[in-house]
């Protein structure tokens, strides 16, 4: 268990693989891992700075700066660049790919080139997608959606984007195939499938989900392609077909897609959390089954977004009902958390600190997704702020912070070095106060009837839509701190030993960063769970 | 990269069967829209069906069938180590898939000579439902060649790899999946022919 001797980087300096070519041709799952993660974050930021021109924008009713045509566009470029290039690999290729083979005692992915593969397509597609911005008619203005008829009928560039997005699903659905055969075939000795961490297990459902759902986007983003390049519309109603298909096709797979974003959040938290309480998860098997239940029903209540589309009044109760069955599993998962919590030893380090405000702002998230979820409700907030404000709270507030949180837990661990926690903390103020300055006051707004994709606004809106840009630029504040804090520590940290947080999992028992064959000559023998803090000598 | 690599047969062909889950639901998108519509325009789904020719289908079910048998056998012939009887029965598999594909240019070139193609004056003077019919048809049909096609470039490259001896009969594993994967070619298959051709 002890660390290297100084000087040695393990993965991160391999002398087998030198310079950029070994980065990126690697198929070491973890050099994979830190690919996809520094990827990742340069789309955050670049998404962010969309986010916060939007924002800008909406400041004063009126053009402020941007053209109608413009807000269309940036909204369009944010929403594709942060579901389709941030959230959706964020946790799972970043951090699945750096954590998941040493959490279950494994060298590697079971298909380490496929792996690779998956990264380089992932960067194509990206590549692709902001190409799209400057070739053909402009930049795509309708919407990370896709809606048809608009989509295939406008005249910016959306056949590229839509290529993007399914060269991205791809790789998302390589990825998948590649954790569920390393879960099933590389465990190491004594890694029985209740002995796994949470992590894994909320990867595993993920990756379920993944294998499932993204093909039905791959068909349905290439049906519209077909009908901008061959005029063949299976969706267009001068041929017969019908747009309100494309709706269901397009949410068959984008309502799942929520729960590959959020899952691998909640997995983050669950390792999380006992490891700060100093005990061990409350429910283990319940918060399992909880997501093996969230990645079944999830798939069944796509409907709930098109209550206003056109669907018979059946399929509308049935959908509503199976939305309030989905929140269970969800509640149960939060449940479990707090009584982890409860009577435990806590210690207030910065991963526990994003963690809980996780199940703070996913559970707000999560409980105004109940208002849309009742048909009669959402009826009258459907395309308002208020589901913008909703889907901020789950998506940046539950899966980026939990994103957050897993950066302030695991990249000690890969790089061997520690951030400053007084600066963390302080980065979490300012991002905790200026996130619900921002997102609840539009949630406020849109229940006052302020309409979403719109650069304009009625003046009465002013105020309100003041504050949450405001709220937008102390958000905007916590993340450069933030990052600023994290990018030092990554170069000039303060080193840290192999267990900086005393966990009990099988990562924490390899030196920081780890070598790059994980475990050496011997696979590890293991022989007691996951939060088995006495059994491992830690308490 | 690793010293450790060590080959999982079971790890490899359980990878393989997700992998054809997904393609499997891939079509499912088009089944679903078939299923939509079928229930939307019975009567002209019955009436452009009738316009398919049964011969052609019927023609290219029986290859796509015995290509499937020359499949298996070659992966028999390969661990009895009779590799030169497996490269010619998968020879006669890419030979199947190309006569599958030639068949299927006939066919569509025959319908297309009949004004039966997507936005064509002659449908459109027809009942909608037709039309709908036949875009799914032409798109349905031609995702299958794509993967025809597709199977048979995988099919060379692993003969390419059994003349390298990179696949032999210790090794096949590469060979069963690429033999997986033309089934799957040949199922969807076998139920794109009813639902085309037969049923209605
Ligand atoms: C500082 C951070 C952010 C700010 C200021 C911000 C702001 C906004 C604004 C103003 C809109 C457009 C509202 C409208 O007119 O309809 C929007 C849309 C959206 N945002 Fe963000 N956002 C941020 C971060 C994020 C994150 C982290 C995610 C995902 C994880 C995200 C996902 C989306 C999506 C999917 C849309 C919808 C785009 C569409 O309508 O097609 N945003 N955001």
């Amino acid at each position: 268990m002890s660390n290297y001797p100084a000087g040695d980087r393990g993965f991160l300096g391999d002398p087998k693989a030198p310079g950029f070519l070994g980065w990126i041709f690697s198929t070491d799952h973890k050099r994979i891992g830190l690919l996809y993660f520094w990827a990742i974050v340069t789309f955050f930021c670049v998404g962010v700075l969309l986010g916060l021109l939007l924002r800008l924008e909406l400041f004063s009713p009126g053009v402020d700066f941007m053209s109608a045509q413009t807000y269309n566009a940036t909204f369009t470029l944010h929403g594709v660049i942060m579901i389709f290039l941030f959230i959706i690999p964020g946790i799972p290729a970043a951090f699945g790919n750096l954590i998941m083979p040493i959490q279950i005692g494994a060298r590697d992915v079971a298909f380490p080139r496929l792996n690779l593969l998956s990264w380089w397509l992932y960067m194509i597609g990206a590549l692709l997608a902001i190409t799209s911005l400057f070739t053909g008619g402009g930049p795509p203005d309708t919407g990370w959606t896709f809606y048809v008829p608009f989509s295939t009928q406008t005249a910016s560039n959306a056949s590229l984007a839509l290529f993007a997005v399914f060269i991205i699903g791809f790789s998302s659905i390589l990825t998948g195939i590649n954790f569920v055969t390393t879960i099933h075939r590389m465990r190491t000795t004594g890694m029985g499938w209740f002995r796994m961490p949470l992590f894994t297990w909320s990867l595993y459902a993920t990756a379920w989900i993944q294998i499932l759902a993204t093909p039905v986007l791959a068909i349905t983003v290439s049906l519209v392609m077909v009908e901008r390049l061959l005029g063949i519309g299976l969706f267009n109603p001068t041929q017969g077909g019908d747009p309100v298909m494309y709706q269901h096709l397009f949410w068959i797979y984008s309502h799942p897609a929520v729960y590959i974003m959020v899952l691998p959040g909640m997995g983050v938290v669950s390792d999380i959390i006992p490891v700060f309480a100093r005990k061990p998860a409350f429910g283990y098997k319940a918060i399992v089954v909880s997501s093996l239940a969230i990645a079944f029903a999830g798939s069944l209540v796509w409907g709930h977004h098109m209550y206003t589309s056109g669907m018979s009044d059946n399929a509308v109760l049935l959908f509503s009902f199976l939305t309030f069955v989905v929140a269970i599993p969800s509640a149960i998962k939060v449940f479990n958390w707090v009584t982890t919590l409860y009577k435990g030893s806590i210690a207030l380090d910065p991963p526990l600190l994003y963690a809980l405000s996780f199940v703070l702002l996913f559970s707000i998230g999560g409980l105004s997704g109940l208002v849309l979820g009742a048909a009669s409700a959402d009826v009258h907030v459907h395309d308002t702020h208020f589901v913008v404000g909703h889907f901020h709270y789950v998506m940046f507030g539950g899966a980026g912070f939990a994103f957050f949180a897993a950066m302030h837990y695991w990249l000690p661990k890969i790089y061997g070095r520690i951030y400053s926690k007084k600066l963390a903390t302080i980065a979490w103020g300012f991002m905790f106060v200026g996130f619900n300055l921002l997102y609840l006051t539009m949630q406020i707004v849109g229940v006052k009837g302020m309409p979403r994709r719109y650069y304009n606004y009625l003046p009465e809106f002013t105020d309100l839509n003041r504050l949450a840009t405001v709220g937008s630029w102390v958000l905007a504040i916590g993340l450069v701190i933030m990052f600023a804090n994290l990018f030092h520590s990554v170069l000039r940290g303060t080193p840290v030993g192999p267990n900086p947080w005393g966990g009990a999992s099988l990562e924490w028992q390899i030196p920081s960063p780890p070598p790059t064959d994980n475990f050496g000559e011997n696979d590890p023998v293991v022989t007691h769970g996951p939060y088995d803090f006495k059994e491992a000598g830690i308490l | 990269m690793t010293p450790h690599l060590h080959k999982d047969y079971v790890g490899a062909k359980f990878g393989m069967w997700l992998f054809l889950f997904t393609e499997l639901i891939l079509f499912g998108g088009l089944f679903i829209l078939y299923a939509v519509y079928l229930s939307r325009y019975p009567a002209a789904f019955i009436a452009a069906g009738a316009e398919l020719d049964l011969r052609f289908g019927a023609a290219n079910t029986l290859i796509l069938l015995t290509s499937s048998l020359f499949v298996a056998l070659s992966i028999t012939a390969l661990r009895l180590g009779k590799t030169r009887q497996s490269l010619w029965l998968l020879a006669a598999t890419v030979a199947s898939a190309l006569l599958f594909l030639v068949n299927k240019f006939f066919e569509w070139s025959a319908k297309i000579q009949h004004g039966l193609y997507p936005a064509s004056p002659e449908l459109q003077a027809r009942e909608i439902g037709e039309t709908v019919y036949f875009n799914l048809y032409y798109l349905t049909t031609g995702l299958h060649g794509l993967h025809v096609l597709i199977g048979a470039v995988v099919i060379v490259w692993v003969m390419v790899f059994i003349r390298q001896q990179k696949v032999h009969r210790d090794d096949w594993v590469i060979l069963e999946n690429a033999g997986l994967y033309w089934h799957l070619v040949d199922l969807i298959w076998i139920f794109l022919f009813p639902l085309y051709y037969l049923v209605l």
